[in-house]
């Protein structure tokens, strides 16, 4: 048997690990991709406590978190896009119109 | 070292079972090669291999030496490391899938041990084919993309979409299938057809027609396979994704596709003929010879055929190989518990055989989809068909009380 | 050491190096197929866990349909390399000692509290038919709203990507 903390302590290795690309990658599809990456760490917190637990809410909300994480990479990726047809660059230090 | 063994026993029969069943599929794969084209060219009125071995058999050998010898040159400009991870995941992918494919419905009593055939039976069988079949996306999307040339990445474009469109009609299909099951393991879904009563009135073909024709509509365009073969068809697009592939990392695609349409058959067995159920009636025991009522005949004729050969070669392999199938006829007739095992596996090999020469077949008769017809062939029809079926078969399982 | 610890060292291992991968590569597409092998291996420990649908689910969405969105975005955008940025390296070499922290703290608050969550009777498998139950009678009302929220993006999607009429 594995203790839960295990699990807990993988999701939050991955959260911070998501948050880390989030703030240093440059390329607006690669931040994207750190998003899912952090939505996962915490598809499997939620996965580690319904077993924990002994309940199923936990799967029946991850359920839920992938068909939300589906249907936003499916209008964050048509939004960058437009950002690439717009800017005609993937870089997000392109992007800085209301930059002072 | 013996009490080791003992003890992990079942790791290892685990293993040779794997390294049994690999070497079985990519035989079959290679004489797969060697019956479609054999069949395609006798549908054509010419004659097919027939030069290298007795009636062409050696010609797959022919060809896999071909394939490991011949020049394997690498594109400038590639992503080398996607330039090289997609055959293989294609090839590992569709290899994978075999592994939870059940054959038989008895265990062999092996070292005092239950083996079944069939590497694992997974709760999830089902879902896990599905879900192998959604990462071979990959394969083909990575490998027209890091071929860094403008037909492979069209190719490749087109075939992922076209592959993408129709998982969705593929997985619709089946729920129909599922729901009178209520469950995804492949055994289950074999039992739920084995109906005292009925008989081959039980099996899912009857009330799931409709899901059927889906179903194997959908798994040809996920095979890309004729008639949903424009992607890689040599007159479109040179030769689609894998053009820039040449010798041993194109024989990886081409194992993986033919693979993938053994996967298919199989499935299609399982799910809607009742895989390893025989279509008579368990009374007509007279049935049980029925192996060896084809393999005997066969075998004799395998032997006269050869005996006036044009080659001397085929004039000593041919009788060797048929008198082995009659030996082998002989054998199950000899061996009664041995031809009552044999029963399960030698239904659910005949129904693959058959969906193999379908697929087979359609190469050698259909013409090609284009590609916006097939698009909207997909989305627009195969999708509420399917959907439309899985809306009438949980009406029907509710109104009749049914359901658990 | 049981197998089942062995296991879900192995898978978590592969996790945390897909997630480093992800930010070490320079290539979008290098990085997609470092999530890629994140998911699958968090598919696998929900395998391990028990939670066997929501392994399919996850290989079947997450691997099979999302990221292929991501593959199929980053070839048609053509998307290169990633290029010489003028920030501050300072700046990264301040940030990477702040983000182990930031993990550091995360984990000890859990592993501090590990005596508290505890698996009050082993995890058994969860059937299938349990959760499309829950699914379907205690949580119906958020899956209708999903199935409208799915509405609602694909819709979106296709305005956004629409080419502009000339």
């Amino acid at each position: 048997m594995v203790p839960t903390h295990y699990y807990l302590i993988l999701s939050a290795i991955l959260f911070g690990l998501g948050v880390v690309a989030f703030v240093f990658k440059r390329n607006i599809i690669t931040i994207f991709m750190s998003i899912e990456l952090m939505l996962n760490a915490v598809n499997l917190a939620f996965v580690a406590f319904s077993q924990a637990l002994n309940k199923l809410d936990g799967q029946v909300f991850v359920l839920f978190v992938i068909v939300v994480a589906a249907a936003e990479a499916a209008v964050g990726l048509g939004i960058i896009i437009l950002i690439a047809r717009n800017r005609q660059s993937l870089n997000v230090e392109r992007v800085d119109l209301l930059k002072l | 070292m013996i009490d080791f063994l003992a003890q992990h026993a079942d790791i290892l029969i685990t293993l040779v079972k794997i390294a049994l069943l690999l070497f079985i599929v990519l035989t079959v794969n290679a004489y797969l090669t060697w019956f479609e084209r054999k069949v395609v060219a006798h549908m054509q009125s010419r004659w097919g291999p027939h030069r290298v071995g007795p009636h062409g058999l050696l010609q797959p050998l022919a060809d896999g030496a071909k394939f490991l010898l011949k020049e394997d040159p690498t594109p400038a400009g590639v992503d080398k490391f996607t330039y090289y991870l997609a055959p293989l995941m294609a090839l590992a992918l569709a290899l994978t899938s075999i592994a939870i494919i059940p054959f038989g419905p008895d265990p062999l009593r092996i070292f005092g041990r239950d083996v079944y055939l069939g590497i694992v039976d997974l709760n999830i069988g089902l879902l896990a084919l599905f879900a192998i079949t959604a990462l071979s996306v990959y394969g083909v999307a990575l490998a027209g993309w890091s071929s860094n040339s403008k037909y492979p990445l069209l190719g490749g474009l087109r075939s992922s979409a076209q592959m993408v469109s129709y998982e969705l009609a593929l997985t619709m299909s089946v729920v129909g299938v599922l729901l009178s099951a209520g469950s995804f393991s492949l055994r289950d879904i074999i039992g739920a057809q084995a109906s005292p009563k009925l008989g081959v009135l039980g099996w899912n073909i009857f009330p799931q027609i409709l899901g059927f024709l889906c179903f194997f509509v959908a798994a040809v365009a996920e095979t890309n396979r004729v008639p949903f073969d424009l992607p890689e068809a040599e007159s479109e697009l040179v030769a689609g994704f894998h053009t820039e592939y040449a010798s041993f990392k194109f024989a990886m695609f081409f194992i993986a596709e033919y693979t993938s349409m053994i996967t298919v058959s199989c499935l299609c067995s399982i799910m809607f003929f009742g895989g390893w159920l025989s279509p008579f009636p368990a009374s007509w025991t007279f049935t049980h010879f029925l192996p060896s009522a084809i393999l005997i005949p066969f075998g004799l004729w395998v032997i006269w055929d050869g005996i006036r050969y044009e080659t001397i070669f085929g004039r000593i392999i041919l009788p060797g190989l048929g008198t082995v199938i009659t030996a082998l006829g002989a054998l199950l007739i000899v061996f009664p518990a041995v031809n009552e095992f044999i029963q399960g596996p030698f239904w659910l090999l005949s129904k693959i055989f058959v969906f193999l020469f379908v697929y087979v077949w359609m190469r050698g008769t259909l013409p090609r989809f284009r590609y916006d017809q097939l698009m909207s062939f997909g989305w627009k029809l195969l999708l509420p068909v399917s959907l439309a079926n899985a809306v009438i078969t949980a009406s029907v399982i509710l109104v009749r009380g049914g359901g658990h | 050491m049981n197998p089942p610890l062995l296991v879900f060292f192995v898978l978590a291992a592969m996790a945390v190096i897909g997630a480093i991968n992800l930010i070490l590569q320079r290539h979008p597409i290098h990085s997609a197929l470092s999530l890629i092998v994140v998911m699958v291996a968090l598919a696998g420990l929900y395998l391990l866990m028990g939670a066997e649908f929501v392994a399919a689910v996850q290989i079947i969405v997450y691997g099979g349909a999302i990221m292929v969105l991501f593959v199929f975005v980053i070839m048609l955008l053509n998307a290169g390399v990633e290029e010489h940025t003028n920030a501050s390296k300072l700046a990264a070499l301040a940030g990477v000692p702040l983000a182990v922290v930031l993990m550091g703290v995360l984990a000890a608050t859990v592993a501090g509290s590990a005596d508290r969550v505890q698996v009050l009777t082993p995890g058994s498998v969860a059937p299938t038919k349990a959760l499309a139950n829950l699914l379907f009678q205690d949580f119906v009302y958020p899956f209708e709203l999903t199935s409208f929220l799915i509405l609602v993006a694909i819709l979106g999607a296709i305005v956004l990507a629409q080419r502009e009429k000339a």
